[in-house]
């Protein structure tokens, strides 16, 4: 999309109120082909504006959400999955209750359950919402596009094992592979196997191991380095 | 009270109403088993329109076989899918069903 | 009864494959998602409520718009509804930045 998205100063950065000078003549350049800026962008700022402006919400509040959504990541899951495979009590806690065993060692998973789903040698589990985009944000942050998508939504639960695939994983025949609809008020964290080769390895190096992606059940977590 | 346990048959009901419901369309009409009672919660589809002090009702994790869910279902058979699926939808169903 | 399938139950539709780029949000998508976050925390805005405006977008404009320009819509839908502004402040308050905008004019 052309506009001032593509600049590398955009009005979305300023959650500004009307006390704030700001020159936008000098910083933002309409292009005169067509609108540079779309009806959702405009009411975008709109809302932020008009919450500002009604004391809703202050500009600092804003800045700060926006800093903290900016710093979220997998890596509190990863912390979660990388503890639990080196510490049999601890991975016990998790599968019964994710949102206290994380609390247990300082991090916060949020307010919304979250269910832990153990891969097995029997089987292996794949997380997705068809209904929207539901997701462990608490310990993974936001979730990717394709997650969100059409594609994904409408065909994880109806061929799992295609879409798997595309993600270059293939789950051999004998196991089975369970896809998890979270249509309501649980988000489900898949912990997968640890991988072979990784058993001497301390749970800070075996966090590396764990990706994103592994907790959503669409890839395997990441082989040691030989 | 669940009136549904671990273990037991149900059939999601074979309705469609309109307006926000959490109940996805390739379950209805099918029937699963319970793998398991997830607790009590507020329905979404009362929440949805500002009932926010609606009745808490059991959340049950229901498994489908993909077998059961699509006809030219070409994987494994004992391939599932589960859906966190509220009381109000499912009715108990005969083994077979 | 019978079956209409609404347009966001999308569950077992055919499709084609994944796009799985990850472009870093635009600016005001980032907003949105902040603005939500602090909308649901001043309990303005309920999960379900959003969900429900965003599905009753309706076919046609469902898959027309982005996930975020949905969301965008959604949020501006139910803070309608829970008069936390009028439709008439949210539509001199968007002229008013259209115009900054495309004159880069200082309000």
């Amino acid at each position: 999309m052309a506009g001032p998205d593509t600049h590398s100063h955009d009005h979305g950065d300023h959650s500004h109120g009307h006390d704030h000078e700001h020159d936008h003549a000098r910083t933002f350049q309409p292009d005169i082909e067509d609108k540079p800026f779309s009806h959702y962008q405009v009411m975008a700022e709109a809302l932020g504006e008009l919450l500002i402006d009604s004391g809703v919400i202050t500009a600092d509040e804003l800045r700060q959400q926006l800093e903290w959504l900016d710093a979220r990541s997998p890596a509190d899951g990863a912390k979660l999955v990388a503890r639990a495979w080196t510490d049999p009590g601890f991975k016990k806690q998790l599968l019964q209750d994710v949102n206290a065993a994380a609390e247990s060692i300082g991090l916060s998973a949020g307010d919304i359950p979250i269910r832990a789903i153990e891969n097995t040698p029997a089987v292996h589990n794949v997380v997705v919402c068809t209904l929207c985009s539901c997701y462990p944000r608490g310990l993974l942050g936001l979730p990717p596009d394709w997650y969100k998508s059409r594609e994904y939504r409408s065909r994880t639960v109806r061929e799992p094992r295609a879409v798997l695939a595309e993600f270059g994983t293939v789950i051999p025949k004998e196991v089975e592979v369970r896809v998890h609809d979270s249509t309501a008020d649980l988000r489900y964290l898949v912990l997968p196997m640890q991988p072979k080769g990784s058993e001497s390895m301390k749970a800070d190096a075996l966090e590396e191991l764990v990706t994103r992606d592994c907790m959503i059940g669409v890839s395997l977590p990441r082989s040691p380095r030989a | 009270m669940p009136r549904f346990a671990v273990g037991d048959v149900v059939r999601v009901r074979r309705a469609f109403p309109p307006g926000h419901v959490r109940t996805p369309y390739f379950t209805r009409g099918r029937s699963g088993i319970v793998d398991a009672i997830a607790g009590n919660y507020r329905n979404p589809e009362e929440l949805a329109y500002g009932r926010y002090d609606a009745p808490t009702l059991p959340l049950y994790r229901v498994s489908f076989r993909q077998a059961d869910l699509w006809p030219e279902y070409d994987g494994p058979a004992a391939d599932t899918t589960i859906v966190d699926i509220y009381e109000n939808w499912l009715e108990p169903a005969e083994e077979g069903q | 009864m019978s079956g209409e399938r609404r347009v966001h139950d999308m569950g077992g539709l055919a499709a084609g494959p994944l796009d799985r780029e990850e472009p870093e949000h635009a600016a005001w998508e980032k907003r949105i998602d902040a603005i939500r976050a602090l909308c649901a925390k001043r309990r303005l805005l309920r999960t379900d409520e959003l969900r429900r405006n965003t599905e009753d977008l309706g076919p046609g404009v469902y898959d027309k718009l982005s996930y975020h320009e949905r969301r965008c819509a959604a949020i501006a839908n139910t803070l309608l509804q829970k008069n936390v502004f009028t439709v008439d402040a949210l539509g001199r308050k968007m002229s008013e930045i259209e115009r900054r905008w495309t004159t880069g004019e200082v309000p």
